[in-house]
């Protein structure tokens, strides 16, 4: 993981120009920047930092008072079912709408204009100029972010041999499959080497094969230094990929966390025991609370600890069956998710 | 500002590399190509006319005999041989005629004209009138009438138009003028709805793309519409540029090589201008007037410099006002189909200014009511290129003028507060109740 420090070129600049040339206006930055270093070593900043952002539509309110943080390098999922406010959150971070109230921290900074250039998007709802060229296209929208003609054309020639579509350049985008347009739109999302990428639904549309591809780039970039942020309601998307999520439910946020900590968190002491040899006949003394008992080839129970220790039930169990697995169950993302939405509702 | 410009050149690129952009270009040019094909196809067809034409008059009447007048390509001849014999001859000369009168003269049907091709329309007319003149010059003499007193009295009335200018007094062509007032109503017109709703188009492709989301998270929504639309007007110009020069290398061209070719249309027109023209007998023979090489000179009476910059300035600044309320409009909407109900208000001012500049304004360019419809900005652009031709005062056109700015400014401001919020709205049927609660949200 890298951490990243608030550390721009023009502060570095005004660094070197504070060795060679002394003066008043270097001699501030530098301070500045020695400060906000000492401050980067004493706490981490967050990539983004969410806080108290209320947005209120004409008919209904799309988030009330939702506040988190996504750490640098982190994969964060944004969780809910459709209509929980994800979108609006994700077009609030893009600075396309602005919250009612609340503010953005960006990397230490307030939200602003500038930083436009560090966040790449992709929205749920994906689209490209039909009649033109691909390649003309992906500049276009990289120049839009800031980058020269030069380094674009440069960077989306690597894109496309490493995604092995370089024969695409002079099509146009109604040529292409709907998979295919996918797999470009990813291209103009990452070219500008964003540090935060946020991307809203990115597997849908997707065939599994390209999906794969995509994850691939995605952990790539992550690896390479890049937050990701994005948004899903395909869970094992979630755990497969995310370090952190947050739950969203009707405008709230609802829930958030490590996947670690939150599975932890929703476990219910249960347990999955597999065993060979009879059927295990219970007279009301075992340690444990039968849920479920699956037989086929071999026999599986699902049990509840009901306060007693995983070792209590070994050893009732070790004179009278062949034990061949013994596994907690820690619910899954889906598991909770579907737990706390009905919860709410 | 220095992604405006890069939206502004993808606007522009895209639209002027398009095939239908490369075909309108040409297509203007050569339709003034095909208007001078057509002016010299006339010219050239009234040469094969002018070719002799015998008419061999049988007058059992007695009245009109030896009475016509031969015309440049007429020839008169009493027949003094029989009918039939004549009616043979008719099958050898093509170009010949018989008149026959008989003598019920001045009863219906008295008078025949034979030949062999059919007659063309103007020497029917010229025979019909010197039969008037002589029956009725007939008339007179039986009714005791002195004819050569009669001819002095009448007096020949002509209206010379002559315009009092700041440099003088001016030849001035009312004809001319009137054609480039309306060329100029029709022609901003049609643009201002070409170039809009283009705008409005290339909005709506954004839209249903879904491209547009993609795009504002890089630039502010309002850098897109004022990109979309400079880059559109751009366009514009550019076609009008392209339109200026090559018609006027057409013109130049055909005009001289018409010019050079005919060389009597000049005399011809010369005499057409001469006060009083009447084919009464007496006059000398006249040619043909041909209305065509008329109108062409006609037109070179015309400020084309004056005009041209007025045409360019309410262009730029109507197309500024009305694209900016296409683009809310396609904004505001997810397919071509649904514009129909906000199209409507905002066509309103263009089309009624349009159809009233021929009903009405052509022919009182100076009523109080032209004035008004070429200051309010939304009926200025076509009221104003009505006017111009005609001469507006100064004042008036400053006025109308900073008005244009000044309206191009309000609708930009609020067809932006629409549109920032209507790209981003999927699936919903919009109602102007909607528009209006879109153009107050804080953002």
């Amino acid at each position: 993981m890298i951490t990243r420090y608030p550390l721009q070129t023009g502060s570095n600049l005004a660094t070197l120009n504070f060795i060679s040339l002394p003066s008043f206006k270097g001699t501030i930055l530098l301070v500045t920047y020695l400060f906000r270093f000492y401050l980067s070593l004493k706490h981490k900043i967050p990539m983004l930092s969410i806080r108290n952002i209320v947005k209120q539509y004409a008919g209904h309110r799309a988030l009330s008072d939702v506040s988190l943080e996504v750490e640098s390098g982190q994969i964060f999922g944004l969780l809910g079912p459709n209509g929980a406010g994800k979108t609006s959150l994700i077009r609030i971070i893009n600075q396309i709408t602005a919250p009612d109230s609340g503010e953005i921290w960006f990397n230490g900074e307030k939200l602003n204009q500038s930083h436009i250039e560090r966040i790449g998007y992709m929205p749920e709802e994906r689209g490209l100029y039909k009649k033109m060229e691909i390649g003309e296209q992906m500049i276009y929208l990289a120049r839009l972010k800031g980058l020269s003609r030069a380094e674009a054309r440069k960077r989306l020639k690597y894109w496309f041999e490493k995604l092995e579509i370089q024969d695409w350049w002079s099509k146009k985008v109604e040529e292409l499959s709907k998979g295919m347009q996918q797999k470009a739109q990813f291209v103009a999302t990452v070219l500008h080497n964003p540090d935060l990428i946020i991307l809203d639904e990115p597997f849908s549309g997707f065939d599994p094969v390209n999906a794969d591809v995509i994850k691939d780039e995605i952990l790539e970039l992550n690896r390479k230094g890049a937050t990701i942020l994005f948004s899903t309601h395909r869970m094992e998307s979630v755990e497969e990929l995310c370090n952190s999520i947050a739950l969203i439910h009707q405008s709230h946020k609802i829930l958030d966390g490590t996947i670690k900590d939150i599975r932890n968190s929703y476990r219910n002491d249960t347990f999955l025991i597999e065993y060979t040899g009879p059927q295990l006949i219970l007279d009301g003394s075992e340690p444990f609370e039968l849920l479920e008992e699956i037989t086929d080839e071999n026999h599986i129970i699902r049990i509840r600890l009901n306060g007693h220790t995983s070792n209590q039930v070994l050893q009732y169990l070790l004179p009278k069956v062949q034990i061949t697995r013994l596994q907690e169950v820690i619910p899954s993302m889906h598991e909770v998710f579907i737990n706390k939405v009905n919860q709410i509702n | 500002m220095n992604k405006v410009l890069l939206i502004i050149q993808r606007e522009y690129l895209s639209r002027v590399k398009k095939k239908s952009f490369v075909v309108m270009t040409l297509a203007v040019p050569g339709l003034i190509l095909a208007m001078y094909g057509i002016i010299a196809l006339i010219y050239l067809k009234s040469n094969e006319i002018n070719s002799k034409h015998i008419v061999r008059v049988h007058d059992e009447s007695g009245i009109f005999q030896g009475k016509f007048h031969d015309k440049k390509r007429l020839v008169f001849i009493n027949a003094d041989q029989p009918i039939p014999q004549s009616k043979a001859d008719l099958k050898k000369n093509h170009d010949d005629f018989l008149l026959i009168i008989s003598n019920r003269f001045p009863q219906p049907n008295a008078v025949q004209l034979l030949s062999e091709n059919k007659p063309n329309f103007n020497i029917i007319d010229n025979i019909k009138d010197q039969m008037n003149q002589i029956a009725t010059a007939n008339s007179m003499v039986e009714a005791g009438i002195d004819t050569a007193k009669l001819n002095a009295i009448r007096s020949e009335v002509s209206v010379n138009a002559k315009q009092i200018t700041d440099k003088g007094v001016e030849d001035s062509n009312v004809d001319a003028t009137y054609f480039a007032g309306v060329a100029g109503a029709i022609l901003i017109y049609i643009s201002l709805f070409i170039y809009g709703s283009q705008v409005m188009r290339g909005v709506i492709e954004e839209k249903t793309t879904r491209i547009i989301e993609v795009i504002i998270s890089s630039v502010k929504p309002f850098q897109l519409m004022l990109g979309k639309i400079i880059g559109v007007g751009m366009v514009g110009l550019t076609q009008f540029v392209l339109w200026i020069i090559l018609s006027t290398g057409v013109t130049y061209i055909a005009g001289g090589f018409l010019m050079k070719d005919h060389g009597p249309a000049k005399t011809e027109q010369s005499v057409l201008n001469k006060p009083g023209i009447s084919l009464s007998a007496g006059n000398a023979p006249a040619a043909p007037p041909s209305p065509a090489l008329g109108f062409y000179n006609s037109l070179q009476t015309i400020h084309y410099g004056y005009i041209l910059s007025c045409f360019l300035f309410y262009f730029i600044t109507g197309f500024l006002l009305y694209s900016a309320l296409f683009a809310a409009v396609g904004s505001a909407v997810d397919s071509e189909t649904e514009t129909q109900q906000f199209m409507f208000p905002i066509t309103m001012p263009l089309l009624f200014t349009y159809l009233l500049s021929f009903a009405f304004l052509i022919n009182n360019p100076d009523s109080s009511l032209a004035f008004w419809l070429s200051v309010i900005p939304f009926t200025a652009p076509v009221a104003m290129m009505v006017r111009v031709p005609f001469g507006v005062p100064d004042w008036q056109l400053a006025l109308s003028a900073t008005l244009m700015i000044i309206g191009f400014l309000f609708t930009t401001w609020v067809a932006s507060r629409i549109y920032r919020v209507g790209i981003l709205m999927y699936g919903k049927k919009t109602s102007y109740k909607e528009l209006a609660k879109w153009f107050f949200y804080k953002e």
